[in-house]
């Protein structure tokens, strides 16, 4: 069975097709790239599936579960964890906290008044931090850290929760290659462990060809091509609308 | 009400509109552009009504009246420049709190400066030369000045909208309003265009109030209740936008003027002056229109303002040394009474240090770790105040159970307006806050049955043995001590955390599943709560209550305390409370323009610490450190 | 054209730039190369005086810049397209490219620098002639990218200063920006690039300069980067 399964959603701003009736499933475990041009609307069918925005029709089944229209702390309590493009952690808290504070919501622990929150579920989230590279800078502020290192902070709270979805959006931006490869390989190796799904957006060609287990193609709000990396290279569509010639990224076009 | 008597009063409305519109649209514009919410647009109001008055009738006849009316807009414009030219133009890169603050001083220096020019009496100017006259409409008679008011408001709506969409100034003040770094880059001289913007809306501003001179009194308290007014008009129609502000400003005047015109209804063996619900009204008008649409009518989500405050740090427990102190403190404080037999001025300003550190810490309680920076404290204040005094005027009320009740009348206040307020932030949590906190000023004002209106509640004497100074002190200590620490330990508990968390991203804390509104709503609701306890230590303490010690001016105390002391830290509310209720004593004991020196203080720490001044201190122990180990 | 002097530039009390040194000549396109957080737009930024406290001496078409403010410097002729673009959402194209619009200007030598018009720059981005009365809010990434460059000629600029021209958009729309770059070349106008992506800054630029941390590790023609693959790895890591 899928993880997840979206049906004929669409979404629109203003009377413009932000996403036009688009439907695809994610398999358990599978890593899935959506890739399109800027305003093709994977960011509008992102926030639809993290809930910030309630689609006008159509239907995503988290394994079964219809979850389009839920507020996003619901749909994480369902077991989605996610990553933001411009990472966000809490600034006024530890590294260790904001693990911590993941863990403290997902036992439903946030309204809690008298024990103080730094001695709650400490050890699990110092092993989170292992898992992700991170146990040394358990007790440094979070706003202190390098950019790289807030992403797999972020990791680690997202796999708090023990999701089976992990939704990543433009997780590389902003990054060097070589952490951009490091970051990813990490991804792909915790959530293979886990039998964890990915989906991720991303630009960054070489990403996408090197990890993503399947692609998916928006132009204009719609899904036109979805395949593996062999199969979307070849696709001419996707070299008219997105790819161009190729010769402003390595090794993507053959 | 006829048909007839209910049209009559939708033109009255509409005539009140325009004055609203005027200066909702001046404080709109000025905020697009720079960012700031000017809160002593509502003193350029009242200026406008007081300089009009001046030219009516110094130089009189219709060159004095209507001349007066035109030269009062520029006069207030070159003033608004001055203001931006002086004081704004250096604090845009501050922290928000800052400039607020920066603006309500001028408010309180404004004031004295029309107390001193013209004197405490309401002036009320000459009727229009050449409208003097009424009309018969709707079987009535409708002056025909507020006939001319009436198409005031959508002449200056059509002359805006031309000048903004049509003009090049009008696309560079839209283009500011959205990104005026990026104007700047592209060559555009923003001091000039900042300037003049603000020229623009001081001037509207000033014709807003100089218009009304025909019609209402020019009065010294105009400019608390015209800001108040404009910025509900503001939040209904929508930050930013003109049109909007128009529509606002009708719905709100009609509102109020068919309240008016209704009057006294009677049910059954109840009667209802609905005379005394415009405030009532205006809330509720507000309050669907924020279910409905949180950005107002016409208005859409701002862009989250780039914040230049400095990040906080992740607290601590407090340390050894930290705790030594508090206890050495907190031994002093239960010897004060000892030691101060011989002064009981002491203990006095013992219990005001002490109420206003429990007031200052609640209020940090949501301004600092919640983010939410609330301009109506005094609210919850004055209704534990109220509430604890009212219960024992009406019912007798021993004052144990009146100072119970007053944190529950609190609690319920602030969980009302909370839930509207956590749906905001910025400077739309700070306009809607200091809207409730003047809807219920207002209402205790003008309750006059119940509350005693402005001469208040008297008689609120605590029983022995509180009545001497001594032991209502050790009481007040008991109870702030308790408040302080509780609130505390909330902010180290998980609860805490997540108010934190919330305020850090609130997209991040809802994606780990916390709800950010609720958790701040009940952060509100606490920190209500705990200021009803000062309020009703309060009211007690000096055995009276009255309109004036629950004004919007206490809610800004508490700003300036929290900021003394410090935003980042815990402790800050307290160390600032202190410092400011005795320096305030002092003040005020010295003139009788102490608003003026209060805001003057003010302005020189606004100008003088644009970082605050425990940023200002961290910077330079900062620098010492590392110019300390290069 | 361009002389920058020992600049140095500061957030609040964390120093980015330590002393660098750059220039660019006339005709001249020039890559800023590093990785994320090397301080290549925050040189771009204190170039362009959008810093809060910067140093050093900037010279610029004959005439210092050091202390002028942003709108002085973009009226000596310094365009500016910052790395989030920028775009005015409530104007249309029209008034964006109204709000950039500047009188023509010359070189220090008194030629008259290329002046664009509505109607040049429509030629040089057709996507954009196709919706003149769409507001900034409502255009794709790629549109709003090229929106930005639009809007920074108008003011007629002999420098164009392209923040990541190439970060965040598709590769269809990166090969369009590096053809405008070539455009501009051709013109006669300056432009200084900051740019991740080798593979464009090999179709575009003809000097590099590599920053780290906020100093300038290495400078060369672009020539001497390709064939340099020590410099690649220890700094680009292609």
């Amino acid at each position: 069975m899928s993880v997840l399964d979206l049906r004929s959603l669409s979404k629109s701003f203003g009377g413009v097709h932000a996403v036009n009736a688009v439907s695809f499933a994610i398999r358990r475990g599978e890593f899935l790239a959506m890739i399109g041009p800027n305003g093709a609307g994977k960011s509008t069918c992102f926030n639809m599936i993290n809930g910030q925005l309630a689609p006008d029709s159509g239907t995503i089944l988290l394994e079964g579960k219809n979850i389009a229209g839920l507020a996003p702390r619901d749909i994480w309590r369902l077991g989605v964890g996610r990553t933001f493009q411009v990472a966000a952690t809490f600034g006024s808290m530890t590294v260790v906290e904001n693990v911590q504070m993941a863990l403290i919501s997902h036992a439903g622990e946030i309204y809690r008044l008298w024990r103080p929150a730094a001695s709650l579920y400490r050890a699990r989230a110092l092993d989170l931090l292992a898992q992700v590279g991170m146990r040394e800078a358990a007790d440094r502020p979070s706003r202190a850290l390098a950019y790289g290192d807030v992403k797999r902070i972020e990791l680690a709270i997202a796999l708090a929760n023990e999701p089976r979805l992990l939704l990543m959006d433009e997780p590389t931006a902003g990054m060097g290659a070589r952490e951009r490869h490091e970051l990813i390989q990490l991804v792909k190796k915790l959530v293979v462990e886990r039998g964890i799904s990915v989906l991720f957006t991303e630009h960054s060609m070489d990403v996408v060809f090197a990890y993503a287990d399947r692609i998916v193609v928006l132009a204009r709000g719609r899904l036109i091509a979805d395949g593996d990396a062999a199969a979307i290279r070849a696709n001419a569509q996707v070299r008219e609308v997105y790819f161009g010639t190729g010769k402003t990224f390595a090794g993507a076009v053959s | 009400m006829t048909l007839n008597a209910f049209l009559f009063q939708a033109l009255n409305g509409l005539s009140s509109a325009s004055g609203l519109f005027l200066i909702a649209a001046g404080l709109s514009l000025i905020f697009g552009v720079t960012r700031i919410v000017n809160i002593a647009h509502g003193s350029l109001y009242m200026l406008g009504t007081y300089i009009a008055y001046s030219f009516a009738t110094k130089i009189g006849g219709g060159l004095g009246f209507w001349g007066g009316i035109i030269a009062t807009a520029i006069v207030v414009g070159m003033l608004g420049a001055l203001i931006e030219f002086l004081l704004l133009r250096r604090i845009y890169r501050a922290p928000e709190l800052f400039q607020l603050l920066a603006t309500f001083a001028l408010v309180l220096i404004i004031n004295d400066a029309a107390l001193y020019i013209w004197g405490p009496e309401d002036l009320l100017g000459p009727r229009a030369p050449g409208l003097r006259g009424a009309v018969e409409i709707f079987g009535r008679r409708l002056p025909s000045y507020d006939l001319f008011l009436i198409f005031v408001g959508p002449a200056v709506l059509l002359a805006l909208y031309f000048a903004l969409a049509r003009t090049r100034f009008g696309r560079l003040v839209r283009a500011a309003t959205q990104d005026r770094e990026m104007v700047g880059a592209l060559g555009v001289n923003q001091a000039i265009l900042f300037t003049s913007v603000f020229a623009l809306g001081a001037a509207l501003a000033g014709l807003g109030g100089a218009l009304q001179v025909a019609r209402e009194p020019a009065n010294l308290a105009t400019d608390l209740i015209a800001i108040g007014d404009a910025f509900v008009v503001v939040v209904v129609g929508g930050m930013g936008s003109i049109a909007g502000a128009y529509l606002a400003a009708v719905i709100i005047a009609e509102v109020k003027a068919l309240c008016i015109g209704i009057g006294v209804v009677h049910f059954g063996m109840f009667s209802v002056n609905f005379s005394k619900f415009t405030l009532v009204a205006e809330f509720l008008v507000m309050a669907v229109v924020l279910i409905a649409r949180p950005y107002g009518l016409l208005g859409r989500p701002q862009a989250a303002v780039r914040s230049v405050a400095e990040p906080e740090d992740p607290i601590r427990p407090a340390t050894p040394l930290l705790k030594a102190l508090a206890a050495v403190v907190l031994a002093l404080l239960l010897c004060l009474p000892l030691l101060a037999q011989n002064s009981p001025y002491l203990l006095i300003l013992g219990i005001d240090v002490l109420i206003a550190v429990l007031f200052a810490t609640s209020l940090h309680f949501i301004m600092g770790p919640g983010g939410m920076h609330s301009f109506g404290h005094s609210a919850y204040f004055g209704l534990g105040a109220y509430g604890a005094a009212l219960l024992v005027k009406w019912l007798a009320a021993p004052m144990g159970v009146a100072l119970i009740a007053a944190p529950i009348v609190a609690l319920g206040g602030a969980l009302l307006f909370g839930w509207f307020a956590v749906r905001l932030s910025g400077v739309y949590l700070a306009m809607l806050t200091l809207a409730f906190a003047q809807i219920v000023w207002a209402a205790v004002f003008q309750w006059e049955e119940l509350t005693g209106g402005s001469n208040g509640v008297i008689g609120v004497w605590p029983p022995p043995p509180f009545d001497k100074a001594s032991v209502y002190f050790l009481l007040a200590l008991v109870l702030t001590v308790i408040g302080v620490l509780l609130l505390r330990r909330f902010l180290f508990a998980p609860f805490g955390y997540a108010m934190r968390a919330g305020r850090d991203s609130a997209l991040r804390a809802e994606a780990i599943g916390i709800d950010v509104k609720r958790v701040h709503w009940l952060a509100f609701a606490v920190a209500g709560c705990v200021c009803g306890v000062a309020g009703g230590l309060f009211a007690f303490a000096k055995g009276s209550i009255s309109p004036e010690t629950i004004s919007v001016g206490r809610s800004i105390d508490g700003l300036v305390m929290v900021l003394l002391g410090g935003i980042q830290t815990i402790t800050g509310p307290i160390v600032g409370a202190s410092v400011f209720a005795t320096l305030q004593d002092m003040v005020m004991r010295q003139t009788e323009y102490w608003r003026a020196l209060l805001g003057a203080i003010i302005l020189f720490l606004v100008l003088a610490f644009p970082q605050g001044i425990v940023g200002a201190v961290a910077q330079l122990f900062g620098k010492r450190r590392k110019g300390q180990t290069p | 054209m361009l002389s920058v002097e020992s600049l140095s530039a500061w957030y609040g009390a964390a120093r980015i730039l330590f002393d660098l040194n750059l220039e660019v000549g006339r005709g001249e396109v020039v890559a800023l190369m590093g990785r994320n957080g090397a301080g290549k737009s925050t040189t771009m930024k204190a170039i362009m005086g959008l810093v809060a406290r910067r140093q050093g001496v900037l010279r610029f078409n004959g005439g210092d810049i050091s202390r002028m403010k942003p709108y002085e410097i973009a009226r000596r002729g310094v365009g500016f397209t910052p790395e989030d673009r920028r775009i005015f959402a409530d104007l249309t194209v029209m008034e964006n490219l109204d709000v950039g619009r500047q009188p023509p200007r010359r070189f220090a030598d008194g030629a008259p620098a290329p002046a664009w018009t509505p109607g040049k720059l429509f030629a040089l981005f057709p996507n954009l002639a196709e919706m003149p009365n769409r507001p900034g809010g409502r255009m794709s990434g790629g549109e709003q990218q090229m929106l930005t460059v639009a809007r920074t000629l108008m003011g007629n600029p002999l420098l164009v200063l392209l923040d990541e021209p190439s970060e965040g958009v598709a590769p269809l729309i990166v090969e369009q920006m590096a053809n405008t770059i070539v455009e501009l070349k051709k013109e006669g106008l300056s432009v200084l690039l900051s740019e991740q992506n080798i593979h464009f800054a090999r179709l575009v630029s003809d000097r590099v300069y590599v920053l780290e941390k906020g100093e300038i590790h290495w400078q060369g023609t672009m020539a001497a980067l390709d064939a340099n693959p020590d410099v690649q790895t220890t700094y680009l890591t292609v």
